[in-house]
């Protein structure tokens, strides 16, 4: 694929000093890792399906830096690229993950009943609430190195499972390339449609490659339960309400994920995961549990706030603008989420959530009526 | 290693698995792969490692093109026009006028055989151009290069522009070292090339890396200038404000003759056959690679019906002024050949200049409220 220069077979008669990246101008974690020495040791190296370093690392050179986060500045093509290339990936995963080390173990923890509250967040504040996860299939390559005829059995797979969904879960697959102009502007309308992307971090990977073949969107009846195929990863499953009602959500989450898996399992197909990455993931940001649990809250006078950003890293909690990753507040209403990933459970993140976005909107209601919220600053979980 | 495609995977998947989707397409790639011919390719790679899914990428994710019909594949290297013929004579064929496998290309950058071209009215032509691309022999393309590949052919140029002198003394200005008044000043002259932003270019992975080792040329009297690494290892511009074409042909192959002089000295020719001429990362670049071209006043002209029958006939394209994929402001075009392969590069010019001196007596006419149905030329 021309999205690396990776299987140019002449790179090899440079040296690695003169094939090295220039990361100058750079501010991502893959640019504070890879040290000349490092490439030298793998750049002749690839995963069995033909992943080389180059590949990985092209995003992250093509994009020296965003202006809202710290990007991460390499995807993985495959299972294995976490292990052939461990040497540039391990020290990001730390890096992004806290702290997480080559020598952890990471817990999945997927029931529901776990979690403790989450029914009551404040509907004047909490506009909507909404738990997404990824899963790759194993055996497949990931959506940046992944051919047509491995995207369109991802899909074939995806929608034979889904098709076998009932109850409160029974849906429809809409084929991106098939879909009718009504029930287009219907996707877009209940804010369900993924377009082709165009956030370059994704376009340099190349993940945009044959777009629209293999795409689409699965909803059930209700609305509440999403699944993208062949997005950013092999599928993002989604659950979702209005809203501050986040057991709920969780719980469909949970139950519909379960079933989705064991249907692919009957399939002879797994998920991708290890007892020390938990749920592999074409983006090192998103292992582990690959959950960003989020609500939209008004927090218009507390996001002002001089203290905003230390009490969300406080709750490891982090702020996006309301139309998901890169974009900006509208109107005091943020989407906050949980910040981790990797190292805590799924009911783990998810109660942070909820403990935190309940503190957040308490905080706000004493600013609201002029007080103080310091008896409630939360110390650093 | 002997791997013949990048992702090693999609060889256990058939081709009618892996066959891309081109219901909705509309380029000279999707116009001629068929089943068959991707079954026969698919294996297939250049001794770099390029393989046709490579080749065809940006012809998959671009389906067409509202105002041109694209070419819809790209080469990555020399080798490719060859181990991929299947695919590649054929669009050749469409995108060439009939341009046969067994057809021999001539070059002529002899300026002196170009008639006239030194008296296009300065009240309508405002402007006069000549481009063309190089690639130099043994470095794979823009596509598919490497950092120390694309690092090495931007140190040969420096070192190759930096001989010149006389009319031709300049300066080059890489892109990632550029000052902010460096940078105004080149936009400012209309010199500056940014990222590309085109889809068509991005698909093909032009874009890797940018802006390393790219950078622009041009002499001090800013009529001369080379981009290194952009679309092509190099494109060479020859232009000048107003009409005189013949000067600017003139200077461009004076500078190109002397530039590639340079290169062989080095051991490193441009890459150029006598089937195919110069070699280029665009299947419609390659001949001549040139595009002579003018920027002309037609307000009237452009909005006669028959406007786009005398195009053709004189063997012209319009674009905008702001070059491929822009429209036109204001009834100004850049009218420049059409053609690429199979005629020379006087020939070309010579049609440029002999068309445009036409299509601005026919403004003329129309200006004055006179028919120009008489004037109407066969198709050449």
């Amino acid at each position: 694929m021309p999205f690396g220069n990776t299987h140019n077979k002449l790179k090899m008669s440079y040296s690695a000093e003169q094939e090295y990246p220039d990361l100058s101008q750079h501010n991502n974690h893959m640019a504070k890792v890879l040290t000349p020495e490092m490439y030298g040791n793998l750049r002749d190296k690839e995963t069995p399906s033909g992943f080389t370093v180059d590949d990985v690392i092209q995003t992250g050179i093509d994009n020296p830096g965003h202006p809202f986060i710290m990007t991460v500045g390499c995807v993985a093509g495959d299972e294995e690229t976490y292990e052939v290339f461990k040497e540039l990936l391990d020290p990001i995963i730390e890096d992004r993950h806290g702290g997480y080390k080559p020598s952890d173990k990471h817990k999945t923890d997927l029931n529901p009943d776990n979690l403790v509250g989450g029914d009551d967040l404040d509907p004047n504040f909490v506009l909507s609430s909404r738990v997404r996860t990824g899963r790759s299939v194993r055996g497949f390559c990931l959506p940046p190195h992944c051919s047509r005829g491995e995207r369109r059995a991802i899909e074939n797979m995806a929608i034979e499972s889904l098709a076998s969904l009932d109850g409160d879960l029974n849906g429809q697959y809409y084929a991106l390339k098939n879909m009718t102009d009504d029930e287009q502007q219907q996707l877009i309308d209940d804010h369900f449609l993924f377009d082709k992307p165009v956030s370059p971090l994704l376009l340099a990977s190349g993940m945009g490659r044959d777009w629209p073949d293999g795409r689409g969107i699965w909803h059930n009846d209700g609305k509440t339960f999403l699944v993208w195929v062949n997005e950013e990863d092999h599928l993002r499953v989604i659950s979702m309400q209005k809203g501050g009602n986040m057991k709920e959500v969780f719980h469909r989450f949970c139950t519909g994920l379960t079933k989705i898996e064991s249907l692919f399992k009957d399939k002879g197909h797994e998920f991708m995961w290890n007892e020390h990455l938990g749920y592999v993931l074409t983006c090192p940001s998103n292992l582990g549990t690959g959950l960003r649990a989020g609500v939209h809250v008004k927090l218009p006078n507390m996001s002002k706030h001089e203290k905003f950003s230390e009490v969300l890293k406080r709750l490891r909690l982090q702020k996006r603008g309301t139309g998901g990753v890169d974009t900006a507040a509208v109107g005091g209403v943020f989407d906050i989420s949980n910040a981790d990933r990797l190292g805590f459970s799924e009911v783990e993140l998810v109660q942070m959530v909820v403990d935190g976005v309940k503190t957040l909107v308490e905080m706000e209601k004493r600013l609201e009526s002029g007080q103080s919220f310091n008896d409630l600053m939360p110390d650093q979980k | 290693m002997t791997k013949n495609c990048h992702n090693d995977y999609k060889m256990k998947f058939s081709e009618e698995e892996e066959f891309p989707d081109l219901s909705l397409h509309n380029n000279h790639m999707a116009k001629v792969l068929t089943k068959d011919m991707y079954k026969k390719l698919r294996s297939k790679s250049t001794p770099s490692g390029f393989t046709l899914d490579d080749c065809t990428q940006t012809g998959v994710d671009n389906p067409g093109h509202p105002f041109i019909m694209t070419v819809g594949c790209v080469a990555g290297d020399e080798e490719c026009y060859d181990v991929f013929k299947d695919m590649f004579d054929p669009i050749i064929s469409d995108r060439h006028g009939g341009y046969k496998p067994t057809d021999k290309h001539k070059t002529d950058l002899n300026f002196e055989n170009l008639k006239g071209g030194d008296d296009l009215d300065p009240a309508y032509v405002l402007s006069s151009r000549v481009r063309t691309g190089r690639s130099i022999k043994g470095y794979t393309l823009p596509p598919h290069n490497s950092r120390g590949e694309r690092r090495m052919v931007e140190k040969l140029s420096i070192e190759a522009l930096a001989t010149l002198d006389g009319e031709f003394k300049g300066k080059y200005y890489p892109l990632n070292a550029m000052t902010d008044a460096e940078q105004d000043q080149l936009i400012a002259d209309h010199f500056l090339f940014d990222k590309p932003v085109s889809p068509l270019l991005l698909s093909a992975g032009m874009a890797r890396d940018w802006p390393d080792a790219r950078g622009i040329w041009h002499n001090d009297a800013k009529s001369f200038l080379v981009w290194v690494n952009e679309e092509d290892h190099l494109r060479v511009i020859s232009m000048e404000k107003g009409g005189n074409m013949k000067e600017v042909f003139r200077r461009f192959c004076v500078g190109l003759q002397k530039i590639e002089e340079v290169f062989k000295k080095h051991n490193h020719g441009f890459m150029w056959n006598e089937h195919l001429g110069y070699v280029l990362t665009c299947p419609s670049n390659l001949g001549t690679g040139l595009r002579g071209g003018v920027h002309v006043k037609l307000p009237k002209l452009s909005t006669h019906a028959k406007f786009e029958e005398i195009l053709t006939r004189l063997r012209l394209q319009k674009r905008g002024t702001g070059g491929v994929d822009t429209a036109s402001v204001g009834g100004t075009f850049d009218i420049s050949n059409a053609d690429r392969l199979g005629s020379s590069e006087v020939e070309q010019v010579q049609m440029v200049v002999d068309g445009v001196k036409l299509m601005v007596e026919m403004e003329k006419k129309l200006e004055k409220g006179e028919a120009i149905d008489g004037m109407i030329p066969a198709q050449k």
